[in-house]
């Protein structure tokens, strides 16, 4: 990025954000605008797709349920289904998060050679595809797997990891592991070591160090890192799919149902809608959070 | 990708062209173009160059096969694999050309003439035509005489289980069985048809009726899927699942039943006394084609007896061809999973697709099981 830039700041032409935009309007925008109109049509009679019709169905099928006794209630099975979503994402949130400050913390302790290599290190998983490190990681949480047969070696007749919410959040924790590390490894890089140094020489206890020096300056790669697996870790089915045994349904497996087997279109969009709403409400408190703490979040 | 694929369309396009070129330029008879049955009247061709875009479910053909193929037509074969009906029918409503071949299962294919989606090649016609199963032309709701579908295989969908594992598999004899059996092991598919439909059969509805839009029905399914929480709900590992020991009993087609079996003697193939669906897959060709012909000679090919009985013998599946039992092994033809025992025909029948509001309901059913199972 910074090679574009060869003037002083605020010298440089703003047409140059023009293939950004283009970008940005024909892979969101476009997209974003099909599933805001297709949600409030019908569907169609046969085959794929929807009609040209109004209709707000898809939006009443988000909340009321016409039960099969005929009577009409709330229906909590999508509140229910999001739920689910937001706890596995909020742990696998937590999780990242406690696995990438020692991680990155280290990296950013080693000599500048080691830092290069470790970094690159981090980004290795993205060379293979996402579908077939789940199923790899299926193979090793697997009941006859490795773990399963440690487990079985130590006594725990019983010890069952595969298939269950559990599964699901190991599979989302692992696919978005790096995306914390690199932003807390890029604020802990530029953090001055010699402050933690200054503090223990001033008689500050470990933990204090790393709550009152450390973490603030850390601070803006962790919110960054929220951000950045928190949000995609709520769009995420893959990992419900192939470890939780289809049975830990997140909202995108609900959604993908319905432009499958059943073939509802516009209720399908209508969820995607929601998510996309409730994406945009975590984004403006993460930045409110920032916000707060004076941090600069570059990612936000 | 897109990229890709649409170099790939015009690429098959411009063969297409010149094979048709080529055809009139001989004087031959054409049979490229709209297809009509007059065509039939030609002689059918028995090779041809270029290639045979086809379109397939995954890992359900067998690859030796296409290399024959190419070897005696001295047609390519390019293939392209797809999950399921829906994802099938999506791509080609969305107006993707290019395939030649694409292979849907039955109710599809009668969703997919109503679109007006399939070319009328007329395959009862074909030199090979004459190989159709009796009982899979004519008594078939979806295609009717075969104007546009070829058979390929069939099967039924019931219950694997593992007796030596599991011993109380003698106590399954119905769905009913089934889904209050409470075993440990137990898997179900993830499909709501093949799921909701036998909730239905096991609370009472005759398979006649289905696709009945009385709501009292649907709430007695719900009600006994409700206690039903298997260890896994999914369609693609059942067999490894079974071979590994991590499943016992389980929801499946008796094709994967029979591959089950090859490596676990023990597995069974039950039929639930309450009937069991039965789904046929075909051949047809899309609109759009690029390569008709290579499509006719590639469907043709498929009826002969030796191939249909050698794809069999890859998929574990019985097939629409009369005579290719010959060239079954002998593990298939003896199975009774897969050739059904006299005594269980009358429990399968075909399943014609339901309307909109009967599918609205198998769908509430559905997601509401699967919203009980955390």
């Amino acid at each position: 990025m910074s090679k574009i830039v060869r003037g002083r700041p605020g010298q440089t032409s703003p047409w140059l954000a023009i293939p950004t935009i283009a970008y940005l309007f024909l892979t969101i925008g476009i997209p974003l605008f099909i599933t805001v109109v297709y949600s409030f049509l019908q569907r169609a009679k046969i085959g794929m797709g929807v009609t040209w019709h109004f209709s707000p169905k898809a939006y009443k099928d988000l909340f009321i349920l016409e039960n099969l006794d005929g009577t009409t209630t709330f229906d909590t099975r999508y509140v229910k289904v999001l739920w689910h979503s937001f706890q596995y994402s909020a742990v696998t949130t937590v999780a990242t998060v406690v696995l990438s400050i020692p991680i990155a913390m280290w990296i950013a302790t080693r000599n500048e050679s080691t830092r290069n290599i470790l970094v690159a290190a981090v980004t290795l998983p993205f060379w293979i595809s996402i579908l077939i490190r789940t199923y790899g990681l299926r193979q090793i949480i697997d009941d006859n797997g490795p773990i399963g047969w440690i487990a079985h070696k130590l006594g725990y007749e019983n010890f069952h990891i595969i298939y269950t919410p559990i599964a699901t959040m190991i599979g989302l924790t692992y696919v978005f592991l790096p995306f914390m590390i690199l932003p807390i490894y890029a604020s802990a890089e530029r953090f001055d070591f010699r402050l933690a140094e200054a503090a223990y020489d001033l008689g500050a206890k470990r933990w204090t160090v790393f709550r009152r020096i450390v973490f603030p300056s850390i601070r803006p790669g962790v919110i960054a890192g929220i951000a950045l697996v928190f949000i995609p870790a709520l769009g995420s089915f893959l990992q419900s799919d192939m470890l939780g045994g289809g049975k830990t349904n997140m909202i995108a497996n609900v959604i993908a149902l319905n432009f499958t087997q059943a073939r509802n279109w516009p209720f399908g969009c209508a969820l995607s809608v929601l998510l996309i709403l409730l994406t945009l409400l975590l984004v403006q408190a993460i930045r409110l959070i920032s916000k707060k703490f004076g941090d600069q979040v570059s990612l936000v | 990708m897109g990229n890709i694929k649409r170099r790939r369309a015009s690429y098959a396009a411009a063969i297409a062209a010149a094979t048709a070129l080529l055809l009139t330029a001989c004087g031959g008879s054409s049979t490229s173009g709209t297809p009509t049955a007059a065509d039939t009247s030609a002689a059918f061709p028995t090779s041809g160059s270029g290639e045979v875009h086809l379109y397939n479910w995954t890992d359900y053909i067998d690859p030796e096969q296409l290399t024959a193929f190419t070897a005696e037509t001295g047609i390519k074969v390019i293939l392209d694999t797809f999950d399921s009906n829906e994802t099938l029918l999506a791509k080609l409503q969305s107006g993707a050309t290019g395939y030649d071949v694409v292979v849907p299962s039955d109710y599809m294919v009668a969703q997919m003439i109503e679109l007006n989606l399939l070319q009328k090649v007329e395959p009862a016609t074909f030199p090979n035509g004459k190989n159709i199963k009796p009982n899979l032309l004519n008594d078939i709701y979806w295609d009717a005489g075969r104007h546009y579908s070829a058979p390929w295989m069939y099967g039924t969908t019931g219950i694997a289980c593992n007796t030596t594992a599991e011993p109380k598999c003698a106590n399954i004899k119905s769905w009913h069985d089934y889904f209050t059996a409470g075993l440990p092991k137990m898997d179900s598919l993830k499909d709501q048809v093949e799921v909701v439909s036998a909730a239905l059969r096991a609370t009472g509805v005759a398979p006649a009726d289905l696709c009945t839009t009385d709501k009292s029905k649907y709430a007695a399914a719900a009600d006994l899927l409700k206690g039903f929480k298997p260890a896994v709900i999914d369609s693609d590992s059942g067999i490894e699942r079974v071979i590994a020991g991590t499943s016992n009993v389980r929801h499946a087609w008796n094709g994967s039943t029979h591959r089950m079996k090859d490596k676990v003697p023990g597995v069974e193939y039950i039929y639930p006394s309450e009937g069991l669906n039965l789904w046929a897959d075909n051949l047809v060709v899309p609109v759009g084609a690029p390569n008709l012909d290579n499509a006719k000679i590639f469907i043709n090919w498929m009826m002969d007896p030796a191939h249909a009985g050698a794809e069999s013998n890859f998929s574990g599946y019985d097939n629409g061809i009369t005579g290719s039992d010959a060239f079954m092994s002998d593990s298939l033809k003896s199975d009774p999973a897969v050739v059904v025992p006299a005594d269980k025909t009358a429990l399968i029948s075909a399943v014609p697709p339901c309307g909109q509001d009967a599918r609205d309901l198998y769908t509430q059913v559905f997601t509401t099981w699967l919203g009980e199972q955390n």
